[in-house]
C-alpha cells in the first residue's frame, strides 16, 4: 500500500473516530490506538505518539467552545494540572521502559474501565453549595450557566481529587490518551462538582496534560509526521461535525453501541498483548 | 468565604482563552495540512512500514531540527512544525493564564501556574 492510499484510509477512519468520540463524549483517542495497531498493524509506540497529538487537537478545539460557554472552572483546572502534568511526565518515562505488550494489555484494561465509568448514570444529588476549608482557600467555588441564570456550586475533597488526577496523568502519559473518564470521576465523584462543570473542566485540562508528555514522545521519535497528519486532521474534522450534530441525535443509544465497540476493541488489545507476551 | 474575583474578569479571561485555543488549532492544522500536501505530492507513491518501530530521524525529534527542516520546506519538517504549534497551544493557554492571575494579584495561582508551565517547558525541551 502506498503512502497516499494509507493516508486516505487512516484519515477516513480517524474522521469516524473523531465524529463518534465527540457525539458520545468519550473522545476519539480511544479508537485511534486500536485502529492503528489492530487494523493497520502500526507499532504501538507510533500509535501512542499519534493518539496523544490527536488528543491535544480535539481537546483544544472542544475546550475553546466549552470555555466560552462558561462551564469550565479555570482555577480548579489549573490547580489539578499540577497533578496531571507531573503524572504525565512520569507516565511518558514509564512508556519508554515498559515492554510494548504490557502497554497493550494495560491499554485494554483502562479502555474497559473507562467505558464502564462513562456508562454510569449521573447522580446530581450529591452536589454541594458549601466548599470545605481547603477548597475555599483555593478559591475553587464558582457558578455555571443554567436556563434560570447562573447557579453557584461548592467544592469538596480536593486531596482525593488531586490524587485521582495524578493517576489520570500517569495513564495519559503512558497510553497516549486523554483519560477524560478518570478526570471526570475525580471532579464529579470526589470533588462533587456539577457534571457539566466536570466534563468541561476535564476537557480543558486534557490538552495541557497531553502536552506535558508530548515533548518527551517527540524527542524519543514516537511521533511520525506522515502517520500523524491524517489522524490529526481526520479527528479534528470528525469531532467538529460531531459537535455540530450533538443535539440532533439520540445520544443514549449511540453511547451504548459505542460502549460495546470499545469493549470489543479493548478485549482484542488485551488478547494481542498477551499473545505477543507469551509467544515471545 | 467568598471569592474575591469579579465574575466579569473571569469571563473576559475565558473569552480570550477560547479564542486563543481556537486560533492555535486552526493555525497548526493548516500548517500540518500544507506539509501533508507537500509530502504527498513528492512521496505519495512510495511505501511505508510502521510495523517495526525505528524512531524518527534525529532531525525531526527536537525544536531546532524541525525548524530547520520546515524552513527548507520539506514536507515532513512542515508537518512536524505544525504539530509543534499544536503542542504549544495548551502551553500558550497556560502562559496566558499566568498573566491573568498576575493581573489579579493572585499569588497562589501565579505559583500554581508557574509550576505547570515549568513542567510543560521541561517536557518540550527534554533531550
Amino acid at each position: 500500500m502506498n503512502v497516499l492510499i494509507l493516508t486516505i484510509l487512516i484519515g477516513l477512519g480517524s474522521s469516524v473516530a473523531g465524529y463518534l468520540g465527540s457525539l458520545t463524549g468519550l473522545g476519539g483517542g480511544f479508537i485511534i490506538i486500536p485502529m492503528l495497531t489492530l487494523a493497520f498493524g502500526v507499532d504501538i509506540r507510533y500509535a501512542i505518539g499519534t493518539s496523544l497529538i490527536a488528543v491535544i487537537a480535539t481537546s483544544s478545539g472542544a475546550a475553546a467552545a466549552y470555555v466560552r460557554e462558561g462551564f469550565s472552572n479555570i482555577r480548579i483546572g489549573m490547580f489539578l494540572e499540577i497533578a496531571t502534568t507531573a503524572g504525565a511526565v512520569v507516565g511518558a518515562f514509564l512508556a519508554l521502559r515498559l515492554p510494548t505488550h504490557a502497554i497493550a494489555v494495560i491499554f485494554g484494561l483502562v479502555l474497559m474501565n473507562s467505558a464502564y465509568l462513562s456508562s454510569r448514570p449521573q447522580d446530581e444529588s450529591r452536589r454541594t453549595q458549601a466548599s470545605d476549608r481547603f477548597a475555599a482557600l483555593l478559591k475553587m467555588n464558582g457558578t455555571y450557566p443554567t436556563p434560570h441564570g447562573p447557579k453557584s456550586y461548592g467544592v469538596r475533597s480536593v486531596p482525593a481529587g488531586f490524587g485521582l488526577m495524578a493517576i489520570a496523568g500517569v495513564l495519559s502519559g503512558l497510553l497516549g490518551i486523554g483519560s477524560g473518564a478518570v478526570k471526570v470521576l475525580a471532579m464529579d465523584q470526589a470533588m462533587r462538582l456539577p457534571f457539566k462543570v466536570s466534563t468541561a473542566t476535564s476537557n480543558f485540562m486534557i490538552g495541557v496534560t497531553a502536552a506535558a508528555s508530548a515533548g518527551i514522545y517527540l524527542n524519543k521519535g514516537y511521533i511520525d509526521p506522515v502517520l500523524t497528519m491524517p489522524v490529526v486532521l481526520g479527528v479534528l474534522i470528525g469531532s467538529m461535525l460531531g459537535a455540530r450534530h450533538l443535539f440532533g441525535v439520540e445520544t443514549r443509544k449511540l453511547r451504548t453501541i459505542f460502549g460495546a465497540v470499545i469493549v470489543v476493541l479493548a478485549a482484542q488489545m488485551i488478547y494481542s498483548g498477551l499473545k505477543g507476551w507469551i509467544i515471545k | 468565604m467568598n471569592t474575591a474575583v469579579p465574575a466579569s474578569m473571569n469571563h473576559r479571561m475565558e473569552v480570550i482563552i477560547g479564542a486563543l485555543l481556537r486560533a492555535g488549532v486552526v493555525f497548526s492544522g493548516s500548517v500540518v495540512f500544507l506539509g501533508g500536501l507537500v509530502y504527498l505530492s513528492r512521496h505519495g507513491l512510495e511505501t511505508v512500514d510502521y510495523r517495526v518501530f525505528q524512531g524518527e530521524p534525529e532531525d525531526l525529534c527536537h525544536v531546532g531540527g524541525i525548524a530547520k527542516n520546515a524552513l527548507a520546506l520539506h514536507g515532513r519538517g512542515l508537518i512536524q512544525l505544525g504539530l509543534l504549534f499544536l503542542i504549544a497551544t495548551p502551553l500558550a493557554r497556560v502562559a496566558l493564564s499566568l498573566f491573568a492571575f498576575a493581573y489579579q494579584r493572585d499569588k497562589l495561582y501565579v505559583a500554581v501556574t508557574l509550576f505547570v508551565l515549568g513542567v510543560l517547558i521541561y517536557s518540550l525541551l527534554y533531550r
